[in-house]
């Protein structure tokens, strides 16, 4: 082993390409999408889906092993799924967070049965989107009542022993791309959401189960989409679930209900997977941002003077330097995480503090950056402000700032969460 | 590739110093402040660790090969016992790297090998001056050709051990740039103050004045090469040393924190204290991260290098100052009290923001 932070030679031809893509295809529409809040952009989602498909990258979605006779000479390389994900995600985001909240591939609700499923529910829920038309699945956690304490869901899935069917019920909230994964699109596949329930209310986070609910299932029902500061590319929907029935084998994880959480913790596992990507999307805002600024600077004949002591910097200075400073440092702690993730190492502390910080650099390099530049930053002709609004979402979803606090202080102290609430 | 292991070669020094850091420096680390002197065996002890030795070839009386990801290594866990006992350890270094980094190969030959093959002695070097505009890219002492000759005049400050340095490297200002020349013990016009600079931390370590009046130095102690790889491997150093601090202040406000009762809970119970920790152990991690890379993009001769040793070097004062300044906080009244040694840290954390030049790796 050694310390190293050369991107590995697939990244470094796929950020090539992206870069274009987020330019060409995203940037150019993000003024237009911000504006029609709800529009579904279907020239994006249909391009990404057969660039994925061509070259098999971006989704979450385990890739089967190929049955091809592996060279022996060959030296074997360790796996790079997740920092090629976490490089994507950065640079589509970088082209417009919103637009990429829409890609199809699978998103949280893939990420949630890959880290929670069995090899045949796998094979059952996933293989779609390889298939031929954009296809997108949502996660469905928060409820009204029930943000980051997810102990409070309401929502109740029973067995149907005679039909040896689940029925759910409860209404869910904040299902980021709820609505394409559950409506019967024409120009969609068939989508899934993956609904967080109590299969026995006493017994708290015991007894809580993750289902598998395909578009179509009777019950289901889009009640409403919110209109929001941001990411506004992105839809999010309120799912209503009344008596909806799905086979017993949809559920994730073991049908008891044992004593320990351990059900329970291993599908909160997903999010260590999943912060260190989110935190990804904000760095890629972030970086946006500051390029804005650095690019108008050097347009407003203003350098920056690497190298100077601090005391004979201008504040503009001092800021820039600063806003990098904070970049590249949260970068780089996404990166390690993923990195983690990779080569199976365990990263529930190193996932929760890449989310912590980055939710922290996005929102204040956005803010740092409209400020420094005024009126610029301010109007609408530019994308800043909306970079500004896409930043703050960072640092709420897939778990707010302060609870991945929490998670990191539980692990650097060793308390569980009864000894540090 | 990314990877963020050690290798085991690395691993085996970082141990062997962290041991000495923890089991040497630390347990004497208030003493030595209190006392203003660290034992001359203990600063020997750390020599023969091999440190310094190891990255220098060879062929010039070493055994190894320059690395400065090993250097903000072995430079982290040695402060992380002591910062005034690594500086001193390491304070050969502010001599012998910049001869190694930019000095031609005949003073490489001629220079090196008696700081590396001998036991500790005093090497130092001048930079720093004592001005609020002081920088390192701009300084007021200068150099004149004049002759076969240099004639330097100015006043340097923060010169650790100048009183007993074999010899030392001055830093001045010739045709617009920042040149090291080698200025060996004794010469005339160096004047080294009389008494022991004051400052607020660092105690234990002896700085003095240097005044440099008309301070003749012939040709041949010009080094050739660009100040600029002194200056980032001195930032990459300090940026690891602050780290060490910080972490060192971190782990002992965690601790503490552990063991305190408050309204019938520990104190890291509450989460006011327990998400200030969770922020301290983030931002180490995050400059440690960046400084890794800087520290490698130097070894691999990035274009950047630079840039990012310097963006390594600022993040770290900061994120010093903030832990140091929490660690206190933590502790409360305890935290202000000598006996702890938080404040002690605090001191310094504010110092990095000052000691350009005092370590390099």
């Amino acid at each position: 082993m050694t310390i190293e932070f050369e991107a590995p030679k697939p990244i470094a031809q796929q950020q090539f390409v992206l870069k274009t893509v987020a330019e060409e295809m995203m940037r150019a529409k993000s003024r237009y999408f911000d504006e029609h809040e709800h529009e579904i952009p279907y020239d994006y989602i249909e391009f990404m889906h057969m660039a994925m498909r061509a070259t098999g990258a971006g989704s979450l979605a385990p890739k089967e092993k190929k049955e091809e006779a592996e060279d022996p000479n060959k030296p074997k390389r360790p796996p790079i799924g997740y920092q090629m994900l976490a490089h994507m995600l950065e640079m589509l985001s970088w082209g417009d967070v919103g637009m990429y909240l829409v890609t199809p591939g699978g998103g949280l609700g893939a990420a949630a049965v890959q880290a929670a499923a069995n090899a045949e529910q796998k094979a059952k829920f996933l293989a779609r989107f390889g298939e031929e038309k954009p296809t997108f699945a949502a996660m469905c956690m928060t409820e009204a009542g029930a943000g980051s304490d997810t102990s409070a869901i309401r929502a109740t899935a029973v067995l149907d022993k005679d039909k040896d069917e689940w029925v759910l019920n409860g209404e869910k909230i904040f299902v980021t791309a709820g609505d394409k994964s559950i409506t019967a699109y024409e120009k969609f596949g068939k989508g899934f959401i993956v609904v967080w329930a109590s299969i026995d209310p006493k017994a708290g986070r015991a007894g809580m189960r993750a289902f598998v609910v395909e578009a179509g299932t009777r019950g289901v029902r889009v009640e409403k989409l919110e209109h929001k500061m941001g990411i506004r590319c992105s839809d999010t929907a309120t799912i209503t679930l009344q008596d909806a029935r799905v086979p017993f084998d949809h559920i994730l994880g073991s049908p008891e209900v044992i004593k320990d959480t351990k059900g329970f913790k291993g599908a909160m596992a997903t999010f260590d997977a999943t912060r260190p990507l989110v935190a990804a999307t904000g760095i890629g805002v972030a970086r946006a941002a500051l390029e804005f600024v650095k690019e108008k600077l050097t347009e407003y004949g203003v350098t920056i003077r690497y190298g100077l002591p601090r005391q004979k910097l201008t504040n503009i200075e001092r800021e820039v330097i600063d806003m990098e400073i904070m970049l590249r440092s949260a970068w780089l702690m996404v990166i390690r995480a993923v990195w983690m993730a990779d080569n199976a190492k365990p990263n529930a502390q190193e996932s929760s503090m890449s989310k912590v910080k980055a939710g922290d650099v996005v929102t204040k390099i956005t803010q740092r950056a409209v400020e420094i530049m005024g009126p610029l930053g301010y109007s609408r002709d530019y994308l800043l402000e909306k970079w500004f609004r896409d930043a703050k979402i960072t640092d709420i979803y897939e778990g707010t700032g302060q609870i991945n606090r929490l998670v990191v202080a539980r692990q650097i102290l060793g308390y569980s969460g009864a000894e540090l609430r | 590739m990314y990877s963020f292991e050690p290798s085991e070669e690395q691993k085996m020094l970082i141990d062997a110093v962290s041991r000495y850091a923890t089991s040497d420096l630390r347990p004497a680390a208030h003493d030595a402040e209190e006392n203003k002197e660290l034992p001359p065996k203990l600063i020997s002890k750390g020599w023969e660790l091999g440190v310094l030795q190891a990255s220098i070839p060879e062929a010039y009386g070493g055994f190894g090969e320059r690395s400065a990801v090993t250097g903000v290594l072995a430079a982290e866990a040695m402060a992380y016992g002591d910062l005034a006992g690594a500086l001193a350890v390491g304070i050969p270094g502010l001599f012998a790297l910049p001869v190694l980094l930019i000095g031609s190969e005949e003073q490489k030959k001629r220079y090196l090998p008696p700081v590396i093959e001998a036991d500790w002695r005093a090497y130092t070097a001048a930079l720093i001056e004592p001005s609020f505009d002081f920088d390192p890219n701009d300084l007021k002492t200068t150099a004149i050709a004049k002759g076969a000759d240099y004639i330097l005049n100015g006043e340097k400050t923060f010169v650790p051990f100048a009183a007993n340095a074999e010899a030392m490297i001055v830093y001045a200002k010739l045709d617009g740039v920042t040149k090291g020349f080698i200025v060996p013990k004794g010469a005339a016009g160096l004047r080294v103050g009389e008494e022991r600079e004051k400052y607020m931390g660092l105690n234990a370590l002896p700085f003095y004045k240097v005044t440099l009046d008309d301070l003749k130095v012939p040709q041949a102690n010009l080094l050739p090469g660009d100040f600029a790889a002194v200056l980032d491997a001195s930032r990459l150093a300090l940026a690891a040393m602050a780290i060490g601090v910080a972490k060192a202040a971190y782990e002992y406000s965690r601790d503490y924190a552990k063991e305190r009762d408050v309204f019938g809970v520990k104190v890291a119970q509450k989460q006011a204290i327990a998400f200030m920790l969770a922020e301290m152990a983030t931002e180490i991690e995050a400059i440690r991260l960046l400084t890794w890379e800087a520290a490698w993009m130097s070894d691999t001769n990035k274009e950047d290098a630079s840039k990012q040793a310097y963006l390594s070097a600022t993040g770290a004062m900061d994120m010093a100052m903030m832990v140091t300044d929490r660690a206190v906080q933590i502790l409360g009244g305890h935290g202000y009290i000598r006996e702890h040694p938080v404040e002690m840290w605090m001191r310094e954390g504010r110092g990095f923001a000052m000691f350009t030049g005092l370590a390099i790796v």
